[in-house]
């Protein structure tokens, strides 16, 4: 037992330590995510009443295409050189072992578009108060988004120029999150009770959890016959 | 318990010849539930009392609606068993379904259009069940997207069928999302008309056109398995004699 | 797609497999580890199918495809400790160690990344030495090495069988390795 949480906390560690490496990709989803949140009071007006009612939309959608752009990079390097054929053999399980990659992955670009949401959304003339909400909101409904990204993305491994094809299947299985988040940030807005909305994205988390690592897995191994 | 009967049904040669001989045993009927369904709703049904005769497209809407859901849960049952047991020839009943159900739901939108003109004086709204629609077609063109873009027709087959198994899963997520969704977003009345009432000399040629409809997605599946069978066995061959005789 | 294959390896047996490009080599040693599902046959591990408990036939082979699995960004003895550390706990010793046998502990903490394709091959064959597995399955062991690596795959192999071990390589150029104990099959295209 103690040796799978050992090859899961092994995962977990090499991803990090290859994403500190790299820094800069760590920032590009972020910084996406910042400037479609600039371009929304540029194309619509700076009219905060205004701003304030398309912040729910510009902040999901913003949030589900910087992810969409992060979780592209989840197994490229990891299919190119070999690496998820050796998680496939270890004699660990692959579901597992996603399960890890997954998580780490949720840190390096779930995490901190939450973090970065209030700043986002303050700029839209969102009411301070409305801002934890958000960052719960954002944090909740990005676990879910890793996970089902996790599993398109293993889908497209090995498909050259896979990046839209990865959108056309994420986005269609994606709209139960938008709605739910955008409903729970139009209410933390409003200041009404947002806790139905939330717990849809905590249901969406869980059913995420519990069936995404499996699809992933069944799709990785898949793509190494 | 006895499998020969599930190894034989999974044999190519033996799929191909049990298609060609039910064919017509699902088409003529559908033939004649439509015709029947149409003649129904088309002419003996009475005009409805507030829409006149812009509801009779509700013959064709509601059973296309129906088909492109039922056509997508087919797809992932067989996907499932191709996934499950190695089975080359449900891959072939999954590739069938996916166009047939994607075609059933650009019906489903292009009927449900032009219904909305007279009931809601627009083509498209946001109505739920036409954006739950809507997101299915994006569904079937991912799964048909992802085959298309996977060259190993073995990958592609497996590949498709681990989307298409959770795309299953998602849809009536999705359904079910877009219902809350709307029902938050009440937006100003612009149905012209109430809830249309059916009564039954309405609602019979509707059931006959579902019972027609269905069959006629059967044949349709039928037909276009025999085609997948043969493309994907081209190299056996029991499909050279097949096409020599 | 191969046809016809039929054969066995017991413990202290080094099978070489040889043939054209494009024979089917790779197919062959994928579907021996389980990658790939034998359309029809099955490959077997002591008497029993191996995907019937994957997980433990996994646990006991070492598998090297075309490609060294290192990461680029990371030090070689870095990328042992990961890849190793998922299938048993290694101690750093232990990695410097293999480092040091397979001639690479002269740049163990450089990144992956500036060393030649020759040098990240002996990392990977650190790696399948460390697994320290009763099977090993080799995909072209040998390419990118020079006459000295050759030696060096040849006495690894040596070593593995003669410690009751089993290996299996596909190759293009037979290996340096003792006549005894050594099985050769030969794949050809039609």
């Amino acid at each position: 037992m103690s040796g799978t949480w050992q090859a899961a906390r092994l995962v977990v560690e090499r991803d990090l330590r290859l994403a500190f490496r790299n820094r800069g990709q760590l920032l590009h989803p972020l910084l996406f995510f910042a400037i479609v949140a600039t371009l929304f009071p540029l194309a619509l007006s700076p009219e905060p009443s205004r701003l304030r009612d398309v912040a729910p939309g510009v902040l999901w959608i913003g949030a589900l295409l910087a992810s969409l752009l992060a979780v592209e990079f989840l197994y490229r390097e990891d299919a190119q050189d070999g690496t998820l054929e050796q998680f496939a053999l270890s004699g660990r399980s692959l579901t597992w072992l996603l399960f890890a990659k997954t998580a780490t992955h949720w840190l390096l670009s779930g995490l901190p578009l939450a973090l970065m949401s209030p700043i986002a959304a303050y700029a839209l003339a969102v009411p301070p108060a409305a801002l934890p909400g958000i960052v719960a909101a954002v944090s909740i409904g990005t676990i879910a988004l890793s996970l089902l990204g996790a599993v398109s993305a293993a889908l497209t491994i090995g498909i050259r120029r896979g990046g839209a094809l990865l959108s056309l299947l994420t986005l269609p299985l994606a709209v139960p999150l938008l709605i739910f988040g955008a409903q729970a940030t139009a209410r933390a807005i409003e200041g009404s009770d947002m806790a139905a909305p939330l717990y849809f994205l905590a249901a969406f988390a869980v059913l995420g959890v519990t069936l995404a690592p499996l699809a992933a897995a069944a799709a990785v191994r898949i793509s190494l016959e | 318990m006895d499998w020969t009967w599930f190894h034989r049904f999974g044999s190519p040669p033996h799929l191909y010849g049990l298609a060609g001989r039910l064919v017509p045993w699902f088409a003529w009927p559908a033939a004649l539930a439509i015709a029947a369904g149409l003649y129904g709703g088309l002419v003996l049904a009475p005009p409805d009392y507030q829409q006149g005769d812009g509801f009779r497209i509700i013959y064709v809407h509601a059973p296309s609606a129906w088909l492109s859901l039922m056509a997508y849960t087919w797809m992932a049952v067989a996907a499932a068993i191709g996934l499950v047991w190695r089975m080359k020839v449900a891959h072939a009943m999954a590739a069938s379904c996916a166009p047939i159900g994607a075609w059933f739901t650009v019906a489903a939108l292009c009927t449900g259009m032009l219904w909305g003109k007279p009931m809601w004086g627009t083509y498209w709204v946001w109505d739920p069940r036409l954006t739950a629609e809507l997101v299915l077609l994006f569904l079937y063109l991912g799964y048909l997207g992802l085959r298309s873009a996977i060259e190993d027709p073995q990958r592609a087959d497996r590949a498709s069928a681990v989307l298409a198994v959770v795309g299953v899963v998602n849809v009536p997520i999705v359904r079910y999302s877009v219902e809350w969704w709307n029902s938050i977003h009440q937006a100003p009345s612009v149905m012209k008309f109430g809830k249309p009432t059916i009564s039954w000399p309405m609602l019979t040629p509707l059931l006959i056109m579902f019972v027609g409809f269905t069959l006629l997605f059967l044949a349709l599946v039928l037909v276009r398995v025999r085609g997948e069978i043969l493309r994907r066995e081209r190299q056996a061959r029991w499909v050279s004699e097949v096409i020599a005789a | 797609m191969l046809r016809g294959l039929s054969f066995d390896v017991e413990g202290g047996q080094y099978l070489e497999v040889t043939g054209s490009n494009g024979a089917g080599k790779t197919s062959l040693l994928r579907t021996i580890v389980g990658l790939v599902y034998a359309e029809s046959g099955q490959v077997t591990w002591n008497g029993l199918g191996i995907h019937a408990d994957a997980r433990a036939y996994h646990a006991q082979l070492a598998w090297l495809g075309h490609e060294s699995p290192l990461k680029a960004d990371l030090t070689p003895a870095e990328n042992l400790r990961f890849a190793l550390g998922i299938r048993r706990r290694v101690a750093a010793a232990e990695i410097a160690g293999a480092l040091t046998e397979v001639g690479a502990d002269g740049f163990a903490d450089r990144p992956v990344r500036t060393l030649s394709a020759g040098q990240r091959r002996r990392v990977a064959l650190a790696g399948v030495m460390l697994a320290a597995v009763p099977l090993w399955v080799l995909d072209e062991p040998q390419t990118h090495l020079d006459s000295a690596g050759q030696g060096l795959v040849g006495r690894l192999i040596e070593r593995q069988i003669a410690a009751g071990g089993i290996v299996v390589a596909a190759v293009h150029a037979p290996l340096p390795v003792p006549e005894a104990g050594t099985r050769r099959i030969g794949l050809s295209s039609k």
